[in-house]
């Protein structure tokens, strides 16, 4: 069975990081979708912890990948998800990399990037309301979510407060 | 000025960096970022090393936003290319992304061991509500320029987006195919 699941978890993260405009972020539903809704491998709570975790921990968005691939299978899932999700579009950033300048300026460039920034926007917005959904169960849960975003958004007072603080409204038993 | 200039000058011919100094600076990027490691590549890149200009820098950056898949980890491939080849782009990319695999994967196994654990339920129940804020956060902060430019198709393609993805939840893919070639013509037909 477990050769199975990885080729399955290859596959599945591989086409995921052709589509992943805008980063990691913007693929979180597709993510959530496919390990909660489709494939079963994980309840809505156990995504939501784990998107939880991937935030704070340091290092690139793109952790949650490898966090899903433990949770499935182990060791050589989180190896096989974070291979998928990195490598090929590394290998072709790589490559293009090395003629950028070249169309760098031209039109039809500029255009297709002006095309899918608000696709990425409206993606990671997406993203938000899916693990909301997954996370918040009750009005405290959805106050600090607000508050999160608030914070985040006008201040720049580090993540890992506002991580301290949920989670000790957590364990006071609010959430 | 003209000492300012010289010192410009001796800032842009600096020696190319080693692949240790590439792979300790991504390494130092990827083990300050939480929530996002782009301003901290960008800080050491440009403003503490001087190893790209900061046009440079988005030159690089406009690439790996273009291209799908994680942008800063497109970025410490392209910039380790530049500055080392090949080994320059493994060198960054497993400075930028082997720590923070090491340190997800003793949480994951922890999460596994100790997730039923009530209390850290609850800790953590609090947590995924702060992560939802912050990419919610993250999602406004993209949209200013947007929202400030007018463009009104493009907040028709946000809500688009929104609406397809995040409260009917259809599968990426089509949405993409649906939504990304009409967004571009709709940029096109704007710039035309």
């Amino acid at each position: 069975m477990k050769p199975g699941v990885l080729a399955t978890l290859a596959s599945h993260f591989l086409l995921l990081s052709l589509l992943a405009f805008g980063g990691a972020n913007a693929v979180i539903p597709e993510i959530h979708r496919d390990a909660v809704v489709i494939s079963r491998w994980m309840t809505d709570q156990q995504f939501a912890d784990l998107f939880a975790i991937s935030q704070a921990s340091p290092g690139p968005n793109i952790l949650i990948v490898t966090l899903v691939g433990y949770h499935v299978a182990g060791l050589a899932g989180a190896l096989v998800t974070t291979a998928a999700m990195c490598g090929p579009t590394c290998v072709f950033v790589y490559f293009v990399g090395r003629v950028w300048n070249r169309f760098r300026y031209a039109r039809w460039r500029i255009v297709v990037q002006a095309g899918l920034v608000p696709v990425s926007i409206g993606l990671i917005a997406a993203a938000a309301m899916v693990l909301a959904r997954a996370a918040d169960h009750n009005w405290v849960a959805v106050l600090i979510t607000l508050g999160t975003a608030a914070l985040a958004y006008a201040t720049r007072i580090h993540p890992l407060w506002m991580f301290a603080g949920a989670g000790l409204l957590g364990l006071a038993g609010l959430v | 000025m003209s000492r300012k200039m010289a010192e410009h000058v001796s800032d842009s011919a600096a020696d190319v960096p080693t692949l240790s100094q590439i792979f300790l600076a991504f390494l130092a990027v990827s083990l300050s970022g939480f929530g996002g490691t782009l301003p901290w590549a960008y800080r050491m890149v440009v403003e503490k090393r001087r190893w790209m200009t900061a046009s440079e820098f988005s030159e690089v950056f406009s690439l790996c936003q273009f291209l799908p898949g994680a942008n800063v980890v497109n970025f410490s491939v392209v910039f380790g290319s530049r500055m080392r080849g090949v080994p320059g782009a493994l060198v960054c990319f497993f400075g930028l992304v082997g720590p923070p695999f090491g340190i997800v994967l003793v949480l994951g196994a922890l999460y596994a061991r100790f997730g039923d654990v009530e209390a850290l339920g609850r800790v953590l129940a609090g947590m995924a509500a702060a992560a939802c804020g912050l990419i919610a956060a993250t999602s406004a902060k993209l949209a200013e320029p947007l929202i400030r430019s007018r463009a009104f198709w493009g907040w028709g393609i946000v809500l688009a987006a929104i609406v397809a993805i995040g409260l009917v939840g259809w599968p990426l893919p089509w949405v993409l195919l649906g939504l990304a070639p009409l967004s571009i013509a709709l940029a096109w037909w704007e710039r035309r």
